[in-house]
C-alpha cells in the first residue's frame, strides 16, 4: 500500500524510466494514480472524471519535450491544467462606480461567513476604505452579537438594528431583507464606501432560505456575492455550489479553514463546475488570517504537488 | 426534507441491468465515492461485492442489491454500542464534552442534547468552555435559556477554558445534576497547541468528576479530512462517540463509515437541522437505507 501520491508516482516512474515514449497504457497507469490522489483530496467525482480525460487527451496529443521524460511530462500537464482551472479567472474585488460597493456573503451553516465579514472589513479598512458591516443573520443564536464583536475588533462599525435570536429574544423575528436595505441606506448617508452583508447559513436544498438570500441580493443590488465554502467539504461541494450558483448567482468564491490539513479539492470542484473564480483564502480564526487566493499554491496542495515537482527534478 | 440521492438512484438503476461488466463495477465504485466513503472503503466494498458475486454465482439484480446493503451494514457495524452513558454514578454527574473542528455544530448539538436529556427528566447544566470565539458563550447561554437549563460561563473574554469547565462540573456536583454538558471551542486537529489545551480541559475536569462521554461532532459535508479529525481528537481526548450533523442537507456523511472501520468509534447521534428538536439516535439500517434510497 502506498500512502501519498508521491509514493505511488515514484513506483509508476520506476516502471517508466528508460522509456523514450509514453504509450497509452503508461498514461493510463499514471492517470489511475492521479485519479486516486484527486479523490483522496476530495475533488468531486464528475470533476475528476472530466479532468483525467482532458489530461489524457493532452498527454497523448502533445509533442514530448526533450528535457522531460514522459512521466514527468504527464505530471507537468496535470499541474498546468489544475492551475488553469483554479486560476483561469482570478480577479480582484470590483468596486461600484458610485459607492457604496455592496458585498454579500452566502454559504452553508458554519462555513465561516461571519468571521470572514470581520476579516474582509479589516482588510478593506487597512486599504483606506470605510466599510460598514450589516448584520442580516437574525436566526442563528447570537449571530448579531458575534458580528458586533468582530466589527469591534476590526474597528469597523456594525449596522445591527435588530438583535436577532438572543437569550431575551429566543425566536427568530425581523426581516433580513429590510435590514440589508436599511444598511445600504445607512452607508449612503454616513458615506461608507463599502457595505459587507453577513447572512445566515443555509442549505442548498432549503428553498425558503435560498429565496430569502436571492431577495437580499436583488434588493441591495449586490456588486459582489461571495460564496463562502469550507475547505474540508467533500463530494457535496458540487451539489452545494450549484445550488448557491442558481440561488444567488454568486460572483466569487472564498475558501475557508485553509489553515487545516484538508487538501481542499473543493476549490477545484467549485471552480470547475461553476466557472466562478476563487478570490480569497481564509486561513485562521484571527482577523488577519486572510489572503488573496493563490492558484499555484492550491494546485500543489491538492495534489501534494510540492513533493511531486521535486520528484520531477529527481527523475 | 428532501435529500438528494445520487448514491441510491445511480446504484440501484445500475444493478437492475442483467449483466454486471467492468464498467458497471467502476460506476458502482464511483457512486460509493460520491457518498464520501473514500477510496479505501469504496474499493474494498466493491472488491467484497465482486468476490461474493463470483462465489455465489449470482447475477440476479435483487440479490446483488441485497448483498450491497449487507456489505454496507457490515462496514458500519450494527453491533456497536451507541447508547449514551448519561446517568449519575454515586455523587458524580455524567460529564460529557463536545469537541470538534470549527463550525461543525458543537454548540447547537449541546443545546439539542440538553433538550433530549431534559425531556427524559434529567437535570442538566451547560458549561461554556469556548471562551475564544466571538459570542460563543452568549450563543450557548441562549440555547440554555431556550431549553430552560443553566449555563456556567465566564464574563471575561479569553478566560481559561479549563477553569470554566471545572466550574461547570463543580456546579453540577454541588447541585446534584444528572448531566453536565461541556461545550468547547472549535479547533483544527493539526493545531497541536489547541489539541493540548483540549487534553488539559479534560484533565482539569477529571479532578472533580470523570468525563464519561467525549462526543466528536462531524459535519456531514466533511470529506476525507474527517478521518484525520477522528484520529487526532481520539488521541487527544479519547472520543467515545460521533455526532453526525447537518444530515438534513444533500451530503451523505459517508466518511463516518471509514471512521468506524478504522477507529471503531460509533456514531451515536445525528443532527437534522438547526432547531432544538433536530437530534436523533443513529440507526445503522436507516443510514444505509438513506444511502441507497431512490
Ligand atoms: N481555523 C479556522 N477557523 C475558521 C476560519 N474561518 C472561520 N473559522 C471558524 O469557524 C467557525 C464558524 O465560523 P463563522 O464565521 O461563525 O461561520 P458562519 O458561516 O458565519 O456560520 P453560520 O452563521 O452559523 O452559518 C468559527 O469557530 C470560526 O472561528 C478559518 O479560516 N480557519
Ligand atoms: N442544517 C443544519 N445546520 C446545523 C446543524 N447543526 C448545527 N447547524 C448550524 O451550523 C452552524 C454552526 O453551528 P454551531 O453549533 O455554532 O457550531 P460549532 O461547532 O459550535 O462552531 P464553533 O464553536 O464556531 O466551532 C449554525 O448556523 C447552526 O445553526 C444541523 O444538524 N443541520
Ligand atoms: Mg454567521
Ligand atoms: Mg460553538
Amino acid at each position: 500500500m502506498f500512502n501519498s501520491l508521491s509514493d505511488r508516482l515514484t513506483a509508476t516512474f520506476k516502471n517508466l524510466r528508460g522509456k523514450g515514449r509514453l504509450s497509452e497504457a503508461d498514461i493510463d497507469g499514471t492517470a489511475r494514480e492521479i485519479r486516486r490522489a484527486l479523490l483522496d483530496a476530495d475533488v468531486a467525482v464528475p470533476v475528476v472524471r472530466q479532468f483525467i480525460a482532458a489530461v489524457k487527451e493532452r498527454a497523448l496529443g502533445e509533442d514530448l519535450s526533450k528535457a522531460l521524460n514522459p512521466a514527468q511530462q504527464v505530471v507537468k500537464i496535470v499541474n498546468e491544467e489544475l492551475v488553469n482551472i483554479l486560476g483561469g479567472k482570478t480577479r480582484n474585488l470590483e468596486f461600484a462606480k458610485t459607492p457604496p460597493t455592496v458585498i454579500m456573503l452566502a454559504g452553508l451553516q458554519g462555513a465561516g461567513k461571519t468571521t470572514l465579514a470581520g476579516k474582509l472589513s479589516k482588510w478593506l479598512k487597512d486599504q483606506g476604505h470605510t466599510p460598514l458591516l450589516v448584520a442580516c443573520d437574525l436566526q442563528r443564536p447570537n449571530a448579531v452579537t458575534q458580528l458586533q464583536v468582530n466589527g469591534q475588533r476590526a474597528g469597523v462599525p456594525v449596522f445591527a438594528p435588530h438583535p436577532g435570536v438572543q437569550s431575551e429574544h429566543e425566536e427568530a423575528t425581523g426581516d433580513p431583507v429590510k435590514v440589508a436595505l436599511d444598511g445600504v441606506a445607512e452607508a449612503k448617508q454616513k458615506l461608507h464606501d463599502v457595505v459587507i452583508i453577513d447572512t445566515a447559513g443555509r442549505l442548498g436544498v432549503d428553498e425558503v432560505l435560498m429565496t430569502q438570500a436571492r431577495d437580499i441580493r436583488n434588493a441591495v443590488q449586490a456588486d459582489e456575492v461571495l460564496f463562502v465554502i469550507d475547505a474540508m467539504i467533500g463530494q457535496d461541494a458540487v451539489t452545494t455550489a450549484q445550488a448557491f450558483n442558481e440561488g444567488v448567482n454568486f460572483t466569487g468564491v472564498v475558501l475557508t479553514k485553509l489553515d487545516g490539513d484538508a487538501r481542499g479539492g473543493a476549490a477545484l470542484s467549485v471552480a470547475s463546475v461553476t466557472g466562478k473564480p476563487v478570490m480569497f483564502s481564509s486561513t485562521g480564526e484571527g482577523l488577519k488570517d486572510f489572503e488573496v487566493f493563490h492558484p499555484d499554491r492550491m494546485a500543489s496542495r491538492i495534489l501534494d504537488m510540492g513533493d511531486v515537482l521535486t520528484l520531477i527534478e529527481q527523475a | 426534507v428532501k435529500t438528494n440521492n445520487i448514491f441510491g438512484k445511480g446504484l440501484l438503476s445500475l444493478l437492475s441491468t442483467d449483466d454486471i461488466d467492468e464498467d458497471v463495477w467502476d460506476e458502482i465504485e464511483e457512486t460509493l465515492l460520491l457518498a464520501d466513503l473514500g477510496t479505501d472503503a469504496s474499493m474494498e466494498l466493491v472488491d467484497n461485492l465482486r468476490d461474493r458475486v463470483t462465489i455465489e454465482g449470482s447475477k440476479d439484480p435483487a440479490a446483488v442489491k441485497q448483498m450491497l446493503r449487507e456489505e454496507l451494514i457490515k462496514l458500519i457495524d450494527p453491533t456497536l454500542d451507541r447508547s449514551l452513558d448519561d446517568d449519575r454514578l454515586g455523587t458524580d454527574p455524567s460529564v460529557m464534552m463536545v469537541v470538534g473542528v470549527n463550525g461543525v455544530g458543537k454548540t447547537t448539538t449541546v443545546g439539542k442534547l440538553a433538550r433530549v436529556l431534559v425531556a427524559e427528566d434529567k437535570d442538566v447544566i451547560l458549561g461554556a468552555a469556548d471562551t475564544f470565539r466571538a459570542a460563543a458563550a452568549e450563543q450557548l447561554t441562549t440555547w440554555g435559556a431556550r431549553i430552560g437549563v443553566p449555563t456556567v460561563r465566564s464574563d471575561v473574554e479569553g478566560a481559561d477554558p479549563a477553569s470554566v469547565a471545572f466550574d461547570a462540573v463543580a456546579a453540577g456536583v454541588e447541585n446534584e445534576v444528572d448531566v453536565v454538558l461541556v461545550d468547547t471551542a472549535g479547533r483544527l486537529q493539526n493545531k497541536a497547541g489547541l489539541m493540548d489545551e483540549l487534553g488539559k480541559i479534560k484533565r482539569v475536569i477529571e479532578k472533580k468528576a470523570p468525563v464519561r462521554e467525549v462526543l466528536l461532532v462531524i459535519d456531514a459535508t466533511t470529506g476525507q479530512n474527517g478521518l484525520s479529525q477522528a484520529k487526532v481528537f481520539s488521541e487527544a481526548v479519547n472520543v467515545t462517540g460521533i455526532v453526525l450533523t447537518k444530515l438534513d442537507g444533500t451530503a451523505k456523511g459517508g466518511i463516518v463509515v471509514a471512521i468506524q472501520r478504522q477507529l471503531g468509534v460509533p456514531v451515536k447521534l445525528i443532527g437534522l437541522g438547526e432547531g432544538a428538536d433536530d437530534l436523533a439516535p443513529f440507526e445503522t439500517e436507516a443510514f444505509v437505507e438513506a444511502l441507497l434510497a431512490e
